[in-house]
């Protein structure tokens, strides 16, 4: 289910109360563990009654495997339907490389990217304006949304708008939908992973997240700060086509941390990483620093997350490295049967955990 | 990333120093507690794994180092109380989830209060003067670091719809409390590197002589930290209770005069409770009475009923953990009922605080 995983910075805008008077707080829409109670206790357990798609008969992947989307077999079982939504509200909603049009193309293509299913057939798209908006930013960024469809090969193919009024809503709210065809075979989670399997990440980490926040906190860092937010897709197919991909994840909202973790957790592996390996830009480092913000616990929203099959990382990692974006490919690190579900890495000092990231991102006091 | 920084990250110099603190250990011949009173010296002991490199015996532990941490509740009942007043209440990021005795700052928000996280004392001032129609109220906590801020804000005329809660603690007093504790067994001090940048070394000169006990100030990239241990663990092998500045690219003898003296003439030394710890005679700061017109205290009724606290803080041990006596995993709630996205604890929400810091990097795992 994509839609748990919007992006750093965007903000939950559920309303619900539970029996006993709580409401939801930003830290819902945060990511970590408030969220996922919040998910796997409240929604998994009523939608996945009527969910007769996936995991009951065997095949697929269903709501309760919290991938970042489904996948749904169909006629004989050889070929699936890939689908995932995810809603986006960002602040400030153009920064740096990019806008909220774009992360709304590029997320939902990146999602299905990552299951394997790298030819998204369509994309939904649905508004939700503040009164008020200025229409020269809502046709900015529908502009900006029909140049990344195209970018990814993908299809806007149907959509809602509503309008409500001043205050009620931040500004503009897109939700994408997409949905796309693959063989059954091809499909990949994040849940593959395998001890001895190489962990690779496609480029720097960290850009979208500290980019935007240096850009709303209104920090002006010299060097170029700026978002990563691309459509994976062509780099993902092209990792698959040259080996043995086991596991994927895009490491949006809790970054590089949250991915690793996930991944380790759902597979019952460890995760060894080398920091040193790890790509980040100066710029980011610098700025992270500042800030007092980890680049590995902040979104990253055009790389990806690989477990590999040893004998053909080599070969995948030149693949990725000829994909624009996927310059700074590197081999961070190995799955281990050693401590299982979590992630130890080695500084260059010494071992320690890298947790998933929980609560907002605040910077901290001095 | 600078070339100066990364000559502070260079890890056969680290190894170096390992090897030589293994030295020292045998020197000593027998267990040493070593404590820093800084949330920083301990996200860099944390992060960069640095206690998996320390030699058996040697004990790093973490005093009343993190401003967030030794915020008593009642101060969060009063931040929280004056933005359900209606006030727009600023304070940094690390003071939004700090549970009170009924709310945090972020319940507050979520009940629809108006609280803004804000990077400096300025940065409220700057709110304020967007705001003119509004009150707002900068929830004022930290050490010296901070309050120096703060101070030279309110001698700069800020508007009249601007006043300041102040939480600014002063840490010398409570080094003091810790080092009287009669079951916290500490051999030495490693000194927060920033806070001197304000004071001066110099500061400790009489903590030294009285106690009997070496103090090193130290920075905060790992060479700077375990250059600070070394220091320590060669006046302890010697017996001396010596004072040293391992950190002399930012800290002088004297420290930052200008900042001092508008800090003391803004300030003045209080006794307040540290949550978890004591009540330590001069350890808050409070605006003095020339200032009392910019006083959140007089201007608005900090005194809402409150609740008891959450049951579960009767088990929280934070006090014991900011006083050097115990790690956050032999706390019960560790992990469990107490997590980043849950905290009972303050110690588990500021990223300056040990628990936080322990469940994110794992304190000393065995790996």
């Amino acid at each position: 289910m994509a839609g748990h995983t919007n992006s750093e910075g965007e903000k939950q805008q559920v309303e619900n109360e539970t029996a006993d008077g709580d409401v939801v707080t930003l830290a819902h829409g945060a990511g970590g563990e408030a969220m996922r109670t919040l998910v796997d206790d409240l929604v998994v357990p009523r939608f996945t009654d009527a969910d007769r798609t996936a995991e009951a008969d065997g095949a697929g992947v269903g709501l309760a495997a919290l991938d970042d989307g489904a996948v749904h077999p169909i006629g004989d079982g050889s070929q699936a339907i890939v689908v995932t939504t995810d809603s986006h509200v960002v602040t400030p909603r153009f920064f740096p490389g990019g806008d909220i049009g774009r992360l709304a193309v590029a997320g939902t293509v990146n999602d299905l990217a990552v299951m394997g299913a790298t030819e998204p057939l369509t994309l939904t798209c649905s508004f939700v304006l503040e009164e008020g908006t200025p229409i020269a930013d809502v046709e900015r960024v529908v502009e900006s949304m029909r140049e990344t469809a195209r970018e990814a090969g993908a299809a806007i193919s149907t959509g809602d708008t509503k309008v409500m009024g001043n205050g009620e809503v931040d500004g503009i709210v897109i939700n994408t939908a997409g949905v796309a065809h693959v063989e059954a075979d091809d499909a990949v989670t994040d849940a593959g992973l395998r001890p001895g399997d190489a962990v690779v990440v496609s480029g720097t980490m960290g850009d979208h997240g500290i980019a935007l926040l240096a850009e709303r906190e209104g920090f002006d860092f010299t060097g170029d700060l700026k978002s990563d937010v691309a459509p994976v897709n062509d780099l993902v197919r092209a990792a698959m086509d040259a080996g043995e991909v086991t596991a994927m994840k895009d490491p949006t909202r809790g970054g590089l941390a949250n991915a690793l973790n996930e991944m380790a957790d759902k597979a019952g592996v460890g995760i060894d990483v080398v920091e040193g390996d790890i790509p980040v830009s100066g710029a980011i480092a610098s700025a992270g620093e500042v800030l007092g913000i980890d680049p590995f616990a902040v979104a990253n929203e055009g790389k990806v997350v690989f477990g590999v099959d040893p004998d053909d990382a080599e070969a995948v990692l030149e693949a990725i490295r000829d994909c624009p974006g996927g310059e700074e490919v590197t081999i961070v690190g190995h799955a281990t049967e050693d401590h299982p579900g979590r992630v130890v890495v080695d500084t260059g000092f010494g071992r320690r955990y890298m947790s998933e990231p929980e609560g907002e991102t605040l910077p901290r006091i001095c | 990333m600078s070339e100066e920084t990364l000559q502070f990250r260079n890890p056969e110099q680290a190894e170096q120093l390992a090897d030589r603190l293994e030295a020292l250990m045998v020197e000593v011949d027998g267990p040493v507690n070593l404590m820093h009173v800084c949330g920083s010296h301990e996200q860099a002991i944390a992060k960069f794994g640095l206690r998996s490199m320390l030699p058996d015996g040697l004990s790093l532990r973490m005093g009343p180092g993190c401003p967030v941490c030794v915020t008593n509740m009642p101060e969060v009942d009063e931040a929280v109380a004056v933005a359900n007043q209606g006030a727009i209440v600023a304070t940094y990021g690390d003071m939004f989830r700090v549970p009170g005795t009924k709310q945090s700052l972020a319940d507050a928000r979520a009940d629809g209060a108006d609280v803004e996280i804000v990077y400096s004392a300025s940065e409220a001032v700057e709110l304020a003067e967007e705001n003119p129609d509004e009150e707002v109220v900068f929830f004022a906590t930290g050490f010296e670091t901070t309050a120096a801020p703060t101070a030279a804000i309110l001698v700069d005329d800020p508007p009249e719809n601007f006043w300041v809660l102040s939480a600014h603690k002063y840490v010398p007093p409570a080094m003091e409390v810790v080092a009287e504790m009669p079951d916290t067994d500490i051999d030495g001090f490693l000194a927060a590197g920033h806070a001197a940048t304000i004071t001066g070394y110099g500061l400790f000169e009489p903590f030294v002589e009285e106690y009997e006990i070496p103090v090193v100030v130290g920075g905060f990239e790992p060479i700077d930290v375990m250059l600070g241990i070394e220091r320590l663990l060669e006046y302890i092998s010697e017996d001396v209770a010596g004072l040293e500045n391992a950190y002399p690219r930012c800290v002088t003898r004297e420290g930052n005069r200008a900042a001092l003296e508008t800090m003391w003439s803004v300030f003045e030394k209080t006794s307040g409770e540290w949550r978890g710890i004591a009540e330590i005679p001069g350890a808050n700061l409070a605006l003095r009475e020339e200032y009392a017109d910019y006083d959140a205290r007089e201007r608005f009724d900090v005194e809402p009923e409150t609740g008891g606290p959450d049951p579960l803080t009767e088990q929280c041990v934070c006090g014991d953990i900011m006083a050097g006596k115990a790690d956050p995993d032999e706390c019960d709630l560790f992990g469990e009922e107490c997590t980043p996205g849950n905290p009972v604890g303050a110690c588990m929400v500021s990223s300056e605080g040990t628990c936080k810091i322990w469940h994110e990097y794992g304190g000393h795992p065995d790996l």
